[in-house]
């Protein structure tokens, strides 16, 4: 195979710019061979994150060309020959070094979200749940936190003052998991609403174009969820459930309420 | 330069966030200690999450006839009868409550038509064991445990690598290391601390393992005074893809021969009816029909496909040498042909993106091509069976880097139950430890500065060696020299050679600068990968005879002298030493339970493959 010319950011959180580098390269090789030949070869510090090469572990995301992919899936040949390659950091988070970025912002979202709470076992001391009830769910735990439906979404990529209220489509479709999931009893709707700003999403599908697990994050997650927080918060009689059922959770005093469903 | 160590102190220090660490953290919060979780990648990164096939658990929901004494038996005689018989008695016996409690924590595995959690088959396990969510069990398992330790209270410090555990009198005080993102020195000043960091696969070139897997958690320990055990021992998985290239290695589940795939060679002959060796015979189909038929009715015997990890890659390296190999060095696993395109995609889906992705192959049409890979490390740090603590007072180790559980070979799904078992009893009994521990052990400050130096050393040197094309050198040796099967020449030729290399790895030269510097981190991880290297290569020397993952090419038969004997590496003035130390009887009700004789014929090979 011919060698290509790629560019990668190099820089960190002050500042940084495109490197030309010329790489050789084998059959089959992806993009992150292709990066990890630049740091054995001609840049030691280059940094990159990456863990299992298999695109199941989520860790190499990147922008390839402006689109956001994850390096170890995207091969080499599904470029044109002689085409340029650019390789940079998602942008939707703040650069530590090269293509690494601060993903903070997720990990914090995920601690906010009320657990899991199972309801009694059966009788019989077994929890039974039949394949077509978990399959709906299993596909939204085939999320591997890439966080490229995060980077995409264009209600934080340039609004970094909308990030404290908007928690993103990978925690939507956790939300949507713990809200479908057959055995779990905890009711997230007002949260869903007032706290992590489900009413930001426009449905673009924007997220469910760039995942690499084929998660079907508007149809199978936003839309369900906005549909339960409008039948949760307007219908009559989901109200009154509410009222009958206690308090469930919602924000804390002083927390800003962002726009409905 | 700034050499400044920003410290903390917990109670419990878990060092590693795959199944084992997450497991560990949240049973030692549990008991109300302050508690500590340190990973190298981000947290959910970690090597758990590729785990494909299942979790093995006598859950007896498939067949009725599984209990854990079953599992125990096929445990141990996986593990040719070198394993601890504790360990493996206390892993089938809590593996089911394991795997319930994951459920109750909100993992979603796949289910039987009456709604309990489905079981599959995979080698050497008599039932269909495996709790499994499709191919990504490792996934669902590590989200699971990650999702309900976040509400634990337990501090997470992600991108941090743990360098050299400190020690007052012999016992734990703490561990230093760095914090990747900011470059920062970071010191863990502790009660307890609880090494969960997994294997040592990136000293070879084919490995299934991540850049993570460099052998931390046993240099440590080594370092800090306790014992490995039986270091030789290191499984070569039968199925990594071999081609392209770039992803040669990458693992290719046992749940692919689990749900019906079988082994083929170039002339299409399923060519391991040759290799069933004298100690499975009883249980192994020896004719096509049957080994069909076994999928369905467990009256038959199992189909040679599923032989243990062990017999499979040897004979795929005999198949390979004998000139019946595939185009690109390995055999073919066909599935195409013997199961529906809907039934593939439903039960193996990443293994049919994986292939079609970075191999352009359509594993629902035509057969893959995989030979062995590096997969796991069965040595490790010797632990009491039920605390898990090593030698080292306040030092606990649970997950690939503790040995015992496994012997000479590790049964697929084993592992993941191998984590959640003793990542719970390691963090109970480090917690445990820690509350009985009257003050917090003493930091010995020369010890703190000396440790600072040596991580800080790399930085300080100009024009040494490429980290990068030393560790190519190390994979290589170990590749050709420390491989499959072994000989005493070729491993008296490593041991040479990671000599040389670890002379000149003390001179390796790195990029400036501290934040995210990869250069910097692969340098350190040469030190460790280096002293694993001379553990493993030193000990399979010693054992002369074949057994499990350790094939000696010049002593070919198990023997049954060796077969009580553990080998044991420790460090004596910095020095690796080597001794042997006898291997714990079970209790006679228990060996009963073993049926036949330990292994005695010839490691089979078929006339014509040799």
């Amino acid at each position: 195979m011919p060698t290509v010319k790629v560019n990668v950011f190099r820089g960190d959180a002050s500042g940084g710019e495109l490197k030309r580098y010329d790489v050789p390269t084998d059959p089959g090789m992806v993009v992150l061979d292709v990066v990890h030949r630049i740091q054995a070869t001609q840049e030691p510090d280059l940094a990159v994150r990456w863990n299992c090469k298999a695109g199941k572990c989520g860790s190499c995301s990147a922008e390839i060309n402006g689109l956001p992919k994850l390096m170890c899936m995207t091969r080499m040949d599904t470029f044109e020959e002689g085409e340029e390659i650019t390789v940079t950091p998602v942008k939707t988070f703040p650069v530590i070094r090269d293509l690494v970025t601060d993903v903070s912002y997720n990990y914090e979202w995920a601690k906010t979200i009320p657990a899991f709470k199972p309801k009694p076992k059966e009788a019989d001391g077994t929890r039974r749940m039949y394949q077509d009830d978990v399959e709906r769910v299993q596909e939204f735990h085939k999320c591997i936190e890439c966080f490229l439906c995060q980077d995409v979404c264009h209600v934080i990529r340039d609004h970094e003052e909308d990030k404290a209220g908007f928690a993103g489509p990978r925690y939507f479709v956790r939300l949507a998991a713990l809200e479908m999931h057959p055995l779990d009893t905890n009711d997230r709707t007002e949260l869903i609403r007032q706290k992590y700003g489900l009413g930001y999403c426009n449905i673009t599908k924007c997220c469910t174009d760039v995942c690499p697990e084929h998660i079907h994050i508007t149809d199978n997650a936003i839309i369900p969820l906005k549909e339960r927080v409008v039948t949760s918060t307007y219908d009559p009689v989901g109200w009154a459930l509410r009222r009958m059922r206690g308090k469930p959770a919602t924000l804390a005093a002083g927390e800003p309420e962002p726009p409905s469903a | 330069m700034n050499d400044a160590v920003k410290r903390h102190e917990y109670d419990v220090v878990v060092i590693g966030a795959g199944g084992a660490g997450l497991r560990a953290a949240i049973e030692a919060s549990a008991m109300g200690v302050r508690t500590a979780l340190i990973c190298k990648s981000l947290l959910g990164k970690a090597h758990t999450v590729m785990a494909e096939g299942g979790i093995a658990a006598a859950l007896g929901n498939v067949w009725k006839e599984d209990n854990w004494k079953v599992h125990f038996r096929d445990t141990m005689r996986g593990g040719k009868l070198l394993n601890h018989w504790r360990m493996a008695q206390i892993h089938a016996q809590e593996a089911p409550d394991r795997v319930l409690e994951l459920e109750e924590w909100g993992a979603l595995f796949d289910r039987t038509k009456d709604g309990l959690i489905l079981q599959r088959d995979f080698g050497g396990h008599r039932y269909a064991r495996l709790a499994h969510v499709g191919d990504r069990t490792g996934l669902e398992m590590i989200r699971t445990l990650q999702d309900h330790a976040v509400h634990r209270g337990i501090d997470v410090f992600m991108e941090t690598t743990m360098f050299r555990l400190l020690t007052e009198d012999g016992r734990v005080s703490g561990a230093i290391g760095y914090d990747r993102q900011k470059g920062e020195l970071a010191l863990f000043h502790a009660k307890a601390v609880v090494l969960a960091t997994g294997g040592v696969g990136k000293a070879w070139k084919v490995t299934s393992n991540s850049w993570e897997y460099t052998g931390d958690g046993f240099a440590m320990a080594l370092e800090a005074g306790a014992e490995l055990i039986d270091m030789e021992m290191t499984q070569f998985h039968p199925t990594g893809m071999v081609w392209p290239t770039s992803v040669r290695g990458l693992l290719v589940t046992e749940g692919v021969r689990g749900d019906g795939g079988t082994l083929k060679n170039a002339n299409g002959e399923r060519f391991m009816f040759k290799y069933i060796p004298e100690f499975f015979k009883a249980e192994t189909a020896d004719n096509e029909a049957e080994a069909d038929r076994w999928y369905e009715d467990k009256t038959n015997r199992r189909t040679p496909d599923l032989l243990p990890r062990d017999e499979v890659a040897r004979a795929i390296n005999a198949e390979v040498k004998a000139g019946r190999g595939s185009p690109h060095g390995g055999v073919f696993l066909d599935i195409a042909s013997r199961r529906s395109a809907e039934y593939i995609k439903r039960r193996l889906p990443s293994m049919y993106h994986q292939f079609m992705q970075l191999a352009g192959v359509d594993i629902t049409k035509e057969a893959m091509e995989i030979g062995p890979t590096l997969h796991y490390i069965m040595g490790g740090v010797r632990v009491d069976p039920d605390s898990t603590q090593s030698t080292v007072p306040g030092l606990f180790a649970a997950g690939e880097v503790a040995a015992g559980m496994h012997g000479a070979n590790r049964l697929g799904g084993n592992s993941l139950s191998d984590l959640l078992v003793f990542g719970r009893r390691a963090g109970l009994y480090a917690a445990e430890y820690a509350k009985r521990l009257a003050r917090m052990p003493l930091l010995d400050e020369q010890q703190v500065s000396r440790r600072s130096q040596e991580i800080l050393a790399p930085l300080e040197r100009r024009g040494g060696e490429n980290p990068y094309a030393l560790h190519a050198e190390l994979t290589d040796t170990m590749q050709d020299l420390v491989g499959i099967i072994r000989t005493a020449d070729e491993l008296r030729q490593a041991l040479t050679r990671i000599d040389s290399l670890r002379t000149r790895a003390a001179r390796c030269a790195v990029a400036s600068g501290r934040v995210y510097n990869p250069s910097w981190h692969l340098a350190l991880d040469l030190r460790t990968m280096l002293l694993c290297s001379e553990a493993v290569t030193r000990s399979a020397l010693l054992r002369e005879e074949s057994r499990g993952g350790h094939t000696r090419d010049d002593y070919p038969k198990p023997d049954p002298d060796w077969g009580k004997k553990n080998v044991v590496t420790r460090l004596r003035d910095g020095q690796v030493e080597l001794r042997t130390a006898s291997l714990p009887e079970a209790p006679s009700e228990l060996r009963a339970l073993l049926g036949e004789e330990k292994p005695s014929a010839k490691v089979a090979v078929p006339a014509g493959a040799e």
